[in-house]
């Protein structure tokens, strides 16, 4: 049910995110109370090691950037699997192996056909 | 009450942050909403008990379906994609069928009544660790789900692979 | 912690389906004739179909059962898939996507409905479905090159996706009542607590109801067949027209007549309306449709609603007359998508009905064949569509369904129209120009095998009808 648990050892990890926001709001509202604000065209232009900017900023990505975060996401999640796998192996013993080769097993196949479809190299 | 307090923030917030991704123009910026959005889920499912999960939440959709996201994003021409209009035009009607699911869905939750507990207690739980008793249940009594899990992330690669890499035999 | 390995004689089709999946998917890398990967795949799937004798049982902790039932719904979907790869194999060289990915995604698509015909529990039945959808949400965008189909892929993930939705809610509502996800252990909970009444059970029933209906393309949640199966390649629409709609009638059957029996009434309040608007919408908008595959979306539609009528009986007889009706379905309805992607050839779509104009003339045989699967289409004796209809309509006034058979009957008389008109263009009209016929021996094959399988069941029906009956017991 929600609203029955509190998990308290994470309270150290609130204070954490409070104390972190807390620093980087107040860098901030301190910074625009007591900086000289001189604004000019110059200043607002986004830093290129001095050079002039070219071009848009945003121009359209190779489509070869989503094939490679989509093989990141999956082998993300099969990492993701494993963690809790290797904290009860010795629990469930040679059955656990056994069907982490299977899991491991069918994403290794996808691996070889990723690899052979050339889909991590760049072109 | 402090747990109800919790709650009703994150639920607020998740409903708020979600509102906020589908309304922005720029979708780089609704990608960058969605980022905290992810946050709050973890932060709920905290509170429900379920650590693995939450840190699961971080890793995988903060770190790794986002940056997929704002790929995507990136693929799209933004300036366009800005300039368009937000809505379709028959979104009253959708907006009316939205609310009368929400309608519905509020009056059928009154009558809900919450089944038996599992063995798996908030104590059990913490004298054994809530990944341990994750573990335990996914290789044994769920390992059938277990597999079928890795066909799906199979079937996702190639097919990722086959929509979008650029051909090379054949 | 003694954990016992489960029992995996019940899941062997499934795990052999798997490897020759990825058999296929590695193979692709060697072979360079596609061709081989089809035949390969076949063969693997009839060697599957002989595994299914022995496998029945329950395993995994009650989590997959195979019974009559799935079996019998496996023989539809290997029906399905060996029909569809043999109408494949011509057509992908001429739409320039012959890749051997494709054979390797048609069988995890059908891995996944045989999960989902086997599922005993709920997160078995969804991830059976995800891994369903996910390959054919790929194989309905095969054609890369072409707009249409990256349309069809895109409006089939973004409606399946939200769907899958509904059917996650239905199923969080449901272990929220109960407490688990099993099917048969919800349907245990449901009559011992009394929940029979409950508001939330009867939201999370019609949740499972949307998603379900999005699956099998029942009116309103049709929305994306038309556009889907007419911009997906030929084949693919085949395959999708009758594999993943059976797989979502596996489901329907099983969900609700397993866990929601109870709750029946209201189920089959829900289900008339939409079996109803199913057959309108299916049938009243294939009459102004001038591109056979859109015809086709919308019989396919049409034909969901009259299967639902065997749902609607809510007892095991219709269910063995729906069971039949797809079976009977999926030989119709892939021979006459296996003329349509006879007729596309290089710089010809041949999509268009008026592009049927004369065919009798130029080519009789197809011709001929066309003119069965559409008398099928329409229910016309003796072929087998008349015999599905027949069983359908029978097992429904069984049930005291009179009133709604009567509807049914008058849709189906109006479906004669578009049928007809086809098969009209083709004996009563000139040829406009000379259409020449993409002919293989795989597709002439699969027209083979569909065309005597409609007339054999149309004239001996009582075989396939019995095995059904018998595929039922004990469900």
């Amino acid at each position: 049910m929600p609203g029955t648990y509190i998990p308290s050892e994470y309270l150290p990890v609130l204070i954490f995110i409070i104390i972190a926001t807390a620093f980087g709001l107040g860098a901030l509202v301190i910074g625009t109370v007591f900086r000289p604000k001189k604004p000019y065209p110059d200043k607002l232009m986004p830093y290129e090691s001095g050079v002039t900017p070219i071009g848009e900023p945003r121009y359209r990505f190779s489509i070869r950037f989503y094939v490679i975060a989509m093989l990141f996401v999956v082998f993300d999640v099969e990492a993701v699997f494993i963690y809790p796998w290797a904290v009860v192996f010795d629990k469930i013993g040679i059955y656990a192996f056994i069907e982490m080769v299977i899991f491991i097993g069918i994403l290794l196949i996808g691996y070889i056909y990723a690899w052979k479809k050339e889909a991590f190299q760049w072109d | 009450m402090i747990p109800e307090l919790f709650f009703a923030y994150f639920a607020f917030a998740i409903v708020l942050f979600s509102i906020i991704v589908i309304t922005r123009k720029n979708p780089v910026h609704s990608v960058l909403w969605m980022l905290l959005l992810f946050f709050h889920i973890a932060g709920l499912y905290l509170f429900l008990n379920a650590e693995f999960m939450a840190v699961m939440q971080v890793i995988v959709y903060a770190g790794g379906i986002l940056v997929l996201f704002l790929f995507v994003v990136m693929l799209v021409s933004l300036k366009e994609e800005i300039k368009v209009a937000r809505f379709i035009g028959a979104w009253p009607t959708g907006f009316t069928f939205a609310v009368a699911l929400f309608i519905v869905i509020l009056m059928s939750l009154r009558s809900f009544v919450a089944g038996p507990q599992g063995k798996y207690t908030i104590d059990l739980i913490k004298s054994e660790s809530n990944i341990k008793v994750l573990g335990k249940l996914l290789y044994t009594d769920f390992l059938f789900p277990f597999e079928i899990a890795s066909l799906i992330l199979l079937v996702a690669m190639v097919g990722a692979i086959v929509l979008a890499k650029k051909r090379f035999k054949g | 912690m003694n954990f016992q390995f489960p029992d995996i004689g019940p899941v062997i089709p499934e795990l052999i389906m798997t490897a020759i999946a990825l058999i296929v998917l590695l193979a692709d890398l060697l072979i360079k004739k596609k061709e081989v990967l089809a035949l390969f795949s076949i063969a693997g799937i009839a060697a599957v179909a002989y595994t299914l004798i022995g496998s029945s049982g329950v395993t995994f902790g009650g989590m997959f059962i195979s019974d009559g039932y799935s079996t019998f719904f496996k023989l539809i979907f290997f029906v399905n898939v060996i029909l569809s790869v043999l109408i494949s194999i011509k057509y992908i060289v001429i739409e320039k996507v012959n890749f051997g990915e494709y054979y390797a995604l048609i069988l995890f698509s059908t891995t996944g409905m045989m999960i989902m015909a086997s599922a005993a529990d709920l997160i078995v039945l969804y991830l059976g479905l995800e891994l369903m959808a996910l390959s054919t949400y790929v194989l309905a965008g095969f054609i890369r090159h072409d707009i249409k189909s990256n349309e069809a892929a895109l409006k089939y993930f973004l409606l399946g996706a939200f769907s899958t939705a509904f059917l996650l809610y239905g199923i969080s509502m449901i272990y929220g009542l109960t407490g688990t996800t099993n099917i048969k252990a919800i349907a245990l909970y449901i009559s011992e607590k009394g929940l029979t009444g409950n508001l939330s059970l009867l939201l999370s029933v019609i949740l499972f109801t949307v998603a379900f209906g999005f699956k099998i393309a029942a009116a309103p949640f049709h929305m994306w067949a038309p556009d889907v199966y007419e911009g997906a390649p030929t084949s693919i629409t085949a395959f999708m027209s009758v594999g993943p709609k059976a797989a979502g009638f596996a489901v329907l059957g099983r969900v609700f007549m397993v866990a929601f029996v109870s709750v029946k009434v209201d189920w089959v309040a829900i289900l008339i309306p939409i079996s109803i608007l199913t057959m309108g919408v299916g049938n009243i908008v294939a009459l102004s449709q001038t591109n056979i595959k859109r015809m086709l979306a919308y019989s396919s539609i049409a034909h969901a609603g009259y299967a639902l009528l065997g749902i609607i009986c809510a007892n095991n007889e219709g269910l063995a007359s729906m069971m039949n009706y797809l079976m009977i379905y999926a030989f119709m309805n892939i021979g006459a998508f296996a003329v349509i992607t006879m007729l596309r050839s290089e710089g010809f779509r041949g999509e268009d009905i008026t592009d049927y104009e004369g065919l009798a003339k130029t080519h009789p045989l197809s011709a001929a064949l066309m003119l069965i699967f559409m008398f099928s289409l329409t229910g016309i004796p003796p072929t087998a569509g008349f015999i599905g209809k027949l069983y359908i309509f029978m097992s429904a006034i069984n049930a005291g369904y009179t009133w709604l058979v009567v509807i049914a009957v008058i849709f189906s008389a109006i479906s004669a129209y578009f049928y007809l008109r086809i098969v009209m263009y083709m004996y009563m009209k000139e040829p406009k120009e000379v259409v020449t016929l993409t002919k293989s021996p795989s597709t002439g094959i699969a027209l083979g095998v569909a065309a005597v399988a409609v007339l054999v069941i149309g004239i001996f029906p009582s075989f396939l009808v019995d095995l059904a009956r018998a595929a039922i017991k004990g469900f």
